[in-house]
């Protein structure tokens, strides 16, 4: 982080200041867009920004997170057209062989029809699916996504998702209606095209060396009986650069659908990537989540899952991997606020160098909610001296009929695996590699969509083939 | 083949070999046997290379090579194999996918191009029925909710598609029950040639029934202080180990076993 006067003089107040000044330009930009809906939901969360700023340390629930770093920072916004001359083929990397459904990519924020499937009508088709732009969606189809949009991830005392809230701009909108079912999953692409600072003296907060933020908002809509899945892919083009990606999803659950959700994480070195999920599952929901953080610089998940009807089946599924300084930070919440309902939470981190991992996962268990059954188990593999993780199971319990479990175990390989690998001719690097991966394929191997598997399966070979090697002696 | 001379060998500041000679050549099956705390295991774990045990004198040759020296890999690349007294469990790894590994690691140190799944598959058919095994275990994770014996017949399975030179079987005996015994017996017998040798370590003589041995050597308090043939296997049945205790009579030995 810079040195910089100006920046390192700065306070968390006139960081406020210098978001509210931001928010103001913002609304002149929205010419007369401020009469809708959505801006008194955008200006209550400017409201709550300017009163809460962001969290600090003394936050219990961001007590092992330090965000120094981001308040510090002078964030502009991403700029509003791509860069010229990006093309299909710099999106491969970030892609899922062999995955047939809609692809809806996102340069810096803003929706890039030309890379995305064409067949992105928003006006919805005779099923009455739609998959589109968060703003076309606003301007066309606004009785589908105000009900919805803002009104269930709360951003009251949460200061990012305020941010993120008050600067609601594009982002993607997935509608089905009662009984619609997507053949194939939804790819939502958010891409980062910010450079590296050309020189490391200059960092950002300097005058003219800012870096982007980003504010992507996702909803999605799945009503009574519909059945479907959508990977969300966050990703940065140039290995190391600096950047912010603030982003908010909403999933609402209508009763009895079935609906997988990915997050694949793949922000570039040097990025900040603040995320919140929030879902609200109706009656006999089945849901799961898989939410896997493969890089990036410092990585906040929040994942809300409301049981909000009476036998839900929720799944929470996570692997995150921090090698050198990275700080990686996963926060769940289930909510089982209705009687009989499942939740199963299996959360995997490998971590090594200096990185450090947070797990917090709540278990919220209501007064109504009787004949729960809830259960989390949180594994962590620390595979250097100087590696760390938090691990915090945190159970609430205001019902008595109810069975909740939960496990935490952290450590490093078992060396009796290590040395049975290399009396069969493998060697330790090998070893090491294969039983790794093993540790982290459990939670892969959960992953039913079998390109994303695939590609993940590589992804997670890579990263960790890296962090070994870089891991080894001498 | 296998030379060990005058070894020594300590775990946490314990000494538990002291002085252990043994002389395997082509085509030989020894059996190592003794009482509980000889030093048998220690000995197995340390031709294979574990790193828990320092050796503090003596040496061991492989085919000429300086044992000592070689990194467990190494061994088993040069065909040394050692079958696990406590086989060990690996979540998430494949049976299939951890044979073929370690036999493509092997087949690369000979030059030879890896396997590929398919070949794999047929050659593995065939070592899989010789250990009475069935196909599915190839989907398990290694070792993982095996019973007992099975775990047994993955070792010997292990050393059917390996083929090393050596075989060290360490206490691959205990805990099964006799048809498994004769299992793993008809398996390692069916392996054995005359350019490959097997040490059979064991605490008991019943093993030695199935696996005939041409040498017996009894170890106790860390050294060899008998060795006969078949016959001494049984006479141990017979008489237990005190009288070996009483007849060699040195002070570490009889300090050893508490005499």
């Amino acid at each position: 982080m810079s040195g910089g006067d100006a920046v390192s003089e700065s306070k968390s107040t006139d960081r406020r200041e210098w978001y509210l000044a931001s928010f103001r330009g913002f609304e002149r930009s929205l010419n007369g867009g401020t009469a809708s809906s959505l801006h008194r939901i955008r200006r209550a969360a400017i409201d709550c920004f300017a009163e809460t700023g962001f969290p600090g340390r003394r936050d219990e629930s961001w007590r092992h997170t330090n965000i120094a770093p981001i308040v510090r920072t002078s964030f502009r916004d991403a700029p509003d057209s791509p860069p010229p001359g990006l093309s299909a083929d710099q999106l491969a990397p970030f892609t899922y062989p062999g995955l047939v459904g809609t692809q809806l990519v996102f340069v810096d924020g803003h929706f890039a029809p030309s890379l995305s499937s064409q067949e992105t009508a928003l006006s919805p088709h005779h099923s009455g699916v739609v998959v589109g732009s968060m703003a076309t969606a606003l301007k066309e189809v606004p009785d589908l996504v105000e009900p919805h949009l803002g009104h269930h991830a709360p951003f009251a005392e949460e200061g990012f998702a305020a941010l993120n809230t008050a600067f609601i701009r594009d982002g993607a909108f997935v509608y089905l209606p009662p009984g619609a079912r997507l053949d194939a999953p939804v790819h939502l692409l958010y891409l980062s095209t910010a450079r590296c600072s050309e020189d490391p003296g200059h960092g950002p907060g300097q005058e003219g060396e800012e870096a982007p933020v980003t504010y992507p908002r996702t909803l999605i809509v799945a009503e009574d009986g519909a059945c479907g899945s959508v990977i969300e892919s966050y990703a940065g083009l140039e290995p190391s650069a600096l950047y912010l990606t603030n982003a908010v999803t909403e999933i609402v659950l209508g009763a009895e659908t079935r609906f997988e959700h990915y997050k694949i994480q793949r922000e570039s070195g040097g990025a900040y990537h603040i995320a919140s999920l929030h879902v609200t599952e109706a009656r006999g929901c089945d849901f799961t989540s898989h939410n896997i953080s493969l890089s990036g610089r410092l990585i906040r998940n929040d994942i809300t899952t409301v049981l909000d009807g009476e036998g839900v089946d929720s799944t929470l599924n996570g692997l995150f991997l921090a090698s050198g300084e990275e700080h990686v930070d996963n926060h769940t919440s289930i909510e089982h606020a209705s009687p009989d309902c499942v939740s199963h939470e299996f959360y995997k981190g490998v971590l090594s160098g200096h990185a450090r991992g947070v797990f917090r996962g709540k278990i919220h268990v209501h007064q109504v909610a009787q004949r729960t059954d809830a259960y989390q188990t949180n594994q962590s593999l620390l595979l250097s001296d100087d590696a760390e993780i938090t691990s915090k199971p945190q159970l609430e319990i205001y019902a008595d009929d109810v069975k909740c479990s939960h496990g935490s175990t952290t450590g490093q390989l078992d060396e009796e695996a290590i040395f049975y690998l290399r009396t069969r001719g493998l060697s330790r690097d090998v070893a090491l590699g294969v039983l790794t991966q093993a540790f982290a394929g459990e939670i892969l191997d959960l992953i039913g969509c079998e390109p994303v598997h695939k590609r993940l399966a590589e992804l997670v070979s890579a990263e960790l083939g890296a962090t070994l090697h870089s891991e080894a002696p001498q | 083949m296998l030379r060990v001379n005058n070894l020594h060998a300590e775990a946490e500041d314990t000494q538990i070999l002291k002085g252990v000679d043994l002389e395997v050549n082509p085509g030989e099956i020894h059996a190592i046997m003794g009482p509980n705390g000889s030093g048998k295991s220690t000995l197995a774990q340390i031709l294979a290379g574990h790193e828990a045990y320092t050796v503090t004198g003596g040496e061991a040759t492989f085919e000429g090579r300086d044992l000592l020296d070689m990194a467990p890999e190494e061994r088993a690349r040069r065909g040394i194999f050692l079958a696990f007294q406590y086989p060990v469990e690996i979540p998430g790894v494949n049976t299939a996918y951890f044979l073929r590994t370690g036999l493509n690691e092997i087949r690369k140190d000979r030059g030879e191009d890896p396997m590929d799944a398919m070949d794999f598959l047929g050659l593995i058919r065939e070592k899989l029925a010789l250990v009475e095994m069935d196909e599915s275990f190839l989907k398990r994770s290694v070792n993982e909710g095996f019973s007992g014996g099975e775990k047994k017949r993955h070792e010997i399975l292990q050393l059917a598609v390996l083929e090393p030179r050596l075989a060290i079987l360490d206490e691959t005996d205990s805990g099964l029950d006799i048809d498994a015994l004769k299992i793993v017996a008809k398996g390692v017998n069916s392996l054995h040639s005359p350019d490959k040798s097997t040490v059979v370590v064991t605490h008991y003589q019943r093993l030695l029934d199935y696996i005939v041995p041409d040498f017996v050597h009894v170890l106790m308090g860390g050294r060899i202080v008998k060795s006969g043939d078949k016959d001494l296997a049984h006479e141990l049945e017979q008489r237990g180990y005190d009288w070996i205790a009483r007849e060699t009579a040195t002070d570490s030995v009889a300090d050893a076993v508490g005499v």
